[in-house]
């Protein structure tokens, strides 16, 4: 291996080929991929969109460890991105500390505030869009339990998981709801297997509808749901179309909007914190023709009356992460 | 007898099926489109070409020859420690309680600590595996990889609940007090005219881990110790026989390996991110034992071993920052290295050993008489030198 090490030195003389197009946005993937049918895939349908509609190109960069978010920020920076675009919450710690370093870049942050001055931070109300799905779910329970099957424990489920809690006891004061999480390392959020038992389980406790927010083991959730006959609830993206008539309602995160709006906006991109609530549509919930036999007119009513008090402020939804304590759950 | 030359052993073999795993991987790179020899030259470039490459490099190297000890040393006693993973996530947190909790005036005396604190954690979370083994005949390879889910068990909980700061959704402690802070090689070796390794995480625990490379390979071939672990290894039942108690090496052995698994900590949450992460570890431990096999229990090997396993994260990280080689790609060349000099060794060693031995037949240096071998094995043919 002496040999090799030798041999490698001498090739590494040789000049990198690869170059870049001067301020062309970059995209940052979280540890997950952005093959992840969920928050990942979100961002990456935005870019594509941007893409083919304008025509332009952009780098991206799939994280496989902790050391790159720095490692890519740093060198998409120096190769002249603008602006660099990086999803999930992790990378808020190490974006802080870099982005005084470049500041004649701008960055954009989904899932996490950075307070710099190049930096927007583009921050998802998903307990108010959890609650309105949890008020569709709290209406079309028959049995008065509903479950939650969440991916990882972090607190930016519990934050899902006590909004759709609040939004199912609005409906109905005394129902149940069972809370789960798939497991404690990051493959709890691709593994469908474990997500249909956890769903079977709560089915087994009485549960009628179910709220996936793991990521692609959601997939298993509805799969089960949709089997053993009772309803579900996506996540992220409308998933409403995977068993048409078996799920009740998706709970739409606009990821892909906050990616195509900062790539449109390009290097003028508007720095700050940007919260996309109910009111701006950056969450919400999904009505197509997969699902319009399930909402029935009262439902209908209702969930638009709660979604406009929550627009105008009227209605308040407890964000978990705002003192770590939910009302309507315990973790 | 030794069929090959030592250099043929230790050189050529890997060498061989480095070369091979490469020639495939250019095969699968060619197969989606993508030209190999660019892809050879950013990940040689990227991972070995600059102060800057090297200093990504290093860093996951000082990682894996921390887990790749931690599974070399078990191996002399026939023990498979897969937990390496855990026992090294279980360091963090003793890093982290460590680093957070005490007042530290000083960098040097804040290392000294968090890798006592390390060692000792990650060898607490062998020990019960150890124990089980010792003395319930639990297998380790059962106990060990079982013990790594409840470490990640264990630290969700706390980074979710006791140790976030509140108000973060980031799953971390906070960020550990300026003067834990290890002086990483842009500290260490910049100048102000020429700063090397600039914004790298490599930092001062790659001494640490050169220097455990020797102390462990002191400990294995020339302490009692290490003599002990060897014969328990090579025969638990003579070892016993000859008043080796399996009990104390087995929990020795295991306490260790645990510990030197936890001592990875100080690379990654002390020198790197300088606060505790969920999932640090990501996946170390098991690039360990490749590590360890490809090194052949060997320090220096694990040593040269974890240099190309940090190239080849390195090269990859690389390569999908510059090409459109996806991610999974990269995982494919390494699962091809790891086949090729792991898994596939006899397929390269055997032919080589066969020609080595056709070699020696038709040049015999010593001279005829009496020789020793073991019993139970043919002396080789002593044919005379005419051809």
């Amino acid at each position: 291996m002496t040999n090799l090490s030798t041999f490698l030195g001498a090739t590494a003389l040789l000049a990198l080929g690869a170059g870049a197009a001067i301020a062309d946005p970059a995209v940052i993937f979280d540890l997950g991929g952005k093959f992840d049918k969920s928050f990942n895939e979100s961002a990456f349908t935005g870019a594509q969109r941007w893409a083919e509609e304008t025509g332009g190109t952009y780098a991206e960069f799939e994280l496989t460890a902790e050391p790159q978010r720095e490692q890519a920020i740093r060198r998409f920076a120096e190769q002249g991105y603008n602006p660099i675009i990086m999803v999930g919450f992790m990378s808020a710690t190490p974006l802080g500390e870099i982005a005084p370093d470049y500041p004649d870049t701008k960055f954009v942050i989904v899932d996490a505030v950075v307070e710099q001055p190049n930096v927007r931070s583009v921050v998802f109300n998903e307990h108010e869009g959890s609650y309105l799905v949890g008020l569709l779910a709290g209406l079309a329970s028959e049995s008065g339990t509903v479950g939650f099957v969440g991916g990882m424990d972090i607190p930016l489920i519990r934050k899902f998981g006590c909004g759709y809690a609040q939004g199912v006891k609005a409906a109905n004061a005394d129902a149940t709801v069972i809370a789960n999480f798939t497991g404690t390392t990051p493959a709890a959020w691709n593994d469908p297997a474990r997500g249909a038992e956890l769903a079977l389980a709560q089915i087994g406790q009485g549960a009628d509808v179910v709220y996936a927010a793991a990521g692609a083991t959601g997939v298993g959730v509805l799969q089960t749901a949709a089997d053993q006959d009772i309803k579900s609830i996506g996540v992220d993206s409308n998933q409403n179309y995977l068993h048409p008539g078996e799920v009740l309602t998706s709970m739409i995160k606009r990821v892909d909007n906050a990616v195509y709006d900062a790539m449109t906006a390009g290097e003028a991109v508007e720095t700050g914190v940007q919260v996309m609530g109910v009111a701006n549509e950056g969450v919400g919930f999904a009505l197509d023709e997969f699902n319009q036999d399930l909402i029935t007119p009262e439902m209908k009513t209702a969930v638009d009356e709660a979604a406009a008090q929550i627009a105008s402020g009227a209605l308040q939804v407890h964000d978990y992460t705002a003192d770590e304590s939910c009302p309507a759950l315990t973790f | 007898m030794d069929k090959m030359p030592r250099w043929a052993d230790i050189l050529l073999v890997p060498l061989i099926s480095l070369i091979l795993a490469a020639a495939i991987s250019a095969l699968v790179i060619l197969a989606i489109g993508e030209n190999p020899w660019n892809a050879l030259k950013i990940m040689v470039t990227g991972a070995l070409g600059s102060t800057y490459a090297w200093g990504y490099t290093l860093y996951y190297a000082t990682n894996f020859i921390f887990t790749g000890l931690a599974v070399a040393l078990a191996n002399h006693a026939r023990l498979f420690n897969i937990g390496a993973e855990g026992q090294a996530a279980i360091g963090g947190l003793g890093v982290a309680l460590v680093a957070l909790y005490l007042p530290w005036p000083h960098w040097t005396l804040a290392l000294l600590g968090a890798t006592a604190a390390a060692a000792l954690f990650g060898a607490a979370w062998a020990a019960i595996p150890a124990f089980l083994q010792a003395k319930r005949g639990s297998h380790i390879v059962i106990t060990t990889i079982m013990f790594n889910f409840i470490a990640a068990a264990l630290l969700n909980y706390l980074l979710v609940g006791p140790l976030k700061p509140s108000g973060t959704m980031e799953t971390a402690t906070a960020p550990f007090p300026p003067s834990t802070h290890l002086p990483s090689f842009q500290d260490m070796f910049s100048t102000a005219d020429t700063p090397l390794f600039r914004g790298t995480p490599a930092n001062v625990t790659f001494f640490v881990a050169v220097l455990l490379c020797v102390l462990v390979w002191l400990l294995i071939w020339k302490t009692r110790l290490g003599y002990e672990i060897r014969a328990f290894g090579f025969s638990e039942g003579a070892a016993r026989y000859a008043g080796i108690g399996a009990t104390k090496i087995i929990m020795v052995t295991m306490l260790i390996s645990g510990g030197l698994a936890g001592l990875m900590a100080i690379n990654n949450t002390m020198g790197e991110a300088e606060r505790l992460i969920l999932n640090a570890v990501e996946g170390a431990g098991f690039i360990g034992i490749a590590v360890a096999l490809m090194g052949r229990s060997h320090p220096l090997g694990v040593f040269l071993a974890a240099i190309l396993f940090g190239f080849l994260y390195q090269g990859g990280a690389e390569l999908s920052l510059w090409t459109s080689i996806p991610r999974e790609m990269v995982v494919v060349i390494q699962a091809l290295v790891i086949m090729f000099t792991g898994a596939l060794d006899n397929m390269v060693r055997m032919p080589l050993e066969r020609l080595f031995a056709r070699r020696t037949r038709s040049t015999p240096l010593a001279p005829p008489g009496p020789t020793l071998h073991p019993p139970g094995r043919m002396a080789p043919p002593s044919t005379p030198a005419a051809e």
